[in-house]
């Protein structure tokens, strides 16, 4: 359980870090090393077997998180722990906040990143799939030149993104839901896994917005472990959309996720265990946070 | 690959030596400094026992490699004792209660005991559980533990209160 040697560089600044992940090419992988929570157990395990790894946890340009009215923006490398402390986050993003606790252990959370999750693309993780489910974006530079690419555009498969390799991830962006007076927002996040901290063997996180007469008029659902990649669930965003969600209509919107899901069967769980726990999860996230948004709705009014 | 020089203050004292950039925190720390009372369980972040604290957080020290730590603080279990090797109010109480048995996993749960007590002084049952999630004992399971720490947060409440 060693990794294989490799070169280790630490730059401070982002235009060194593209410069060295441009130098990587057939012979020689040059990766970045943020907060290690999933490269470093992958190299342990030489599944992953980096020549050169770019440490990039002292650059403060991809610390910290900006709330504003609008939206969220957090530095690639802010640790999970840090972005679960933050004032404010539980208004900005309730689903985010939701989901944080559920990653990893907190020992883990002090060192893991916001884009190092992303990154690493794991159907079953938490902050892909919130991210995904919230529309957010990410900031990819090289050297040539920065893009924005939305977290939908991101995932192909297990570990597995459109990010080039000689891209670096500066920035995730998620848009703030700023509901008028007399609305509520509210947010829910279920997972089974073996025990809490492991690897999900199934999860599901919902964000809903009611108007003043209960009616959803927004909503952001999604899956994960279900298929290679986290699944958002626009069917069940549409059966709820324009509707009083009660039980009877979230359980039959959820029905709809499967025809998305494609889960796969592992030690843990096969795939028909999946395929009936999915839906089940999905319903308790959205029944959860439309109890939120009841609760925010009755706050602002009174 | 060549070694690197680095400078570490590891339970308030300054420490130089050479690591090779594979090397993790946790071999480092064992082999090269001598501090072999953190342990190695799983060497792929899943057990706990490796726990230090980083800058007065705990972390995994099998998920950090040792160049990472240059110019950083560590506290390891052999930092909680007072200089006379005094047990402090966590350990003593591991010891009351009987958390330990084969003591494998006791100095990752110490470690997270007190980054636990360090910012919450009356922590519920639940947010003990939730402090020691990231770190797994094969024996005396984890009521022990559990108690342990509730008395230590009552110990330690109690000189607060004399102090």
């Amino acid at each position: 359980m060693k990794s294989a040697a490799f070169d280790y560089v630490r730059p401070s600044s982002l235009d060194e870090v593209c410069s060295h992940l441009a130098k990587g090419d057939d012979e020689f992988e040059w990766k970045i090393l943020a907060g290690g929570q999933t490269l470093v157990p992958l190299m342990a395990m030489r599944l992953a077997r980096p020549t050169h790894l770019i440490d990039i946890n002292r650059i403060d340009a991809l610390q910290g998180v900006d709330i504003t009215v609008e939206r969220v923006v957090i530095g690639a490398a802010t640790r999970q722990r840090v972005l679960e402390r933050t004032p404010g986050l539980d208004k900005a993003l309730p689903l985010l906040a939701k989901a944080l606790p559920h990653v990893g252990h907190i020992q883990t959370r002090n060192r893991g990143t916001i884009g190092g999750s992303i990154a690493h693309a794991d159907s079953s993780a938490e902050i892909p799939l919130v991210t995904l489910v919230l529309d957010g974006a990410v900031t990819l530079k090289r050297s040539a030149g920065e893009r924005v690419v939305a977290i939908g555009d991101l995932f192909l498969g297990p570990m597995e993104t459109t990010i080039q390799p000689d891209e670096l991830m500066v920035s995730i962006e998620l848009p703030v839901w700023n509901p008028p007076v007399g609305h509520g927002i509210g947010a829910g996040f279920h997972e089974m896994a073996p025990r809490k901290g492991d690897f999900a063997i199934a999860s599901a996180a919902a964000q809903i917005e009611l108007d003043a007469d209960g009616v959803c008029i927004r909503a952001a659902i999604g899956v994960g472990g279900c298929a290679p990649t986290p699944l958002k669930l626009a069917t069940a965003e549409a059966a709820l959309i324009g509707h009083t969600p009660d039980e009877a209509r979230i359980a039959d919107a959820v029905l709809t996720a499967n025809d998305q899901i494609d889960p796969e069967s592992t030690l843990q769980a096969n795939a028909d265990y999946r395929r009936r726990v999915c839906p089940e999860l999905a319903k308790r996230a959205i029944l959860d946070a439309v109890a939120d948004a009841k609760t925010a709705k009755t706050k602002a009014a009174s | 690959m060549s070694p690197m020089p680095i400078t570490i203050t590891v339970n308030g004292r300054e420490r130089r030596a050479d690591a090779s950039p594979r090397m993790t925190l946790i071999d480092f720390l064992r082999d090269t400094l001598g501090l072999t009372g953190s342990h190695i369980g799983c060497e792929h972040g899943v057990c706990g026992a490796c726990s230090v604290l980083l800058d007065g957080e705990p972390i995994r020290a099998c998920l950090m490699f040792a160049v990472q730590t240059d110019g950083l603080s560590i506290t390891t279990v052999e930092g909680l004792a007072n200089e006379s090797g005094e047990l402090n109010a966590i350990q003593d109480a591991f010891w009351e209660t009987h958390a330990l048995q084969c003591g494998y996993c006791t100095p990752g749960m110490l470690i997270a005991a007190q980054a636990l007590l360090a910012e919450n002084n009356n922590p519920s049952d639940a947010e003990i559980r939730e402090a020691i999630s990231g770190n797994l004992c094969r024996c005396t399971g984890y009521q022990q533990i559990v108690d342990a720490i509730k008395l230590a947060a009552t110990t330690l409440s109690t000189e607060r209160a004399n102090a």
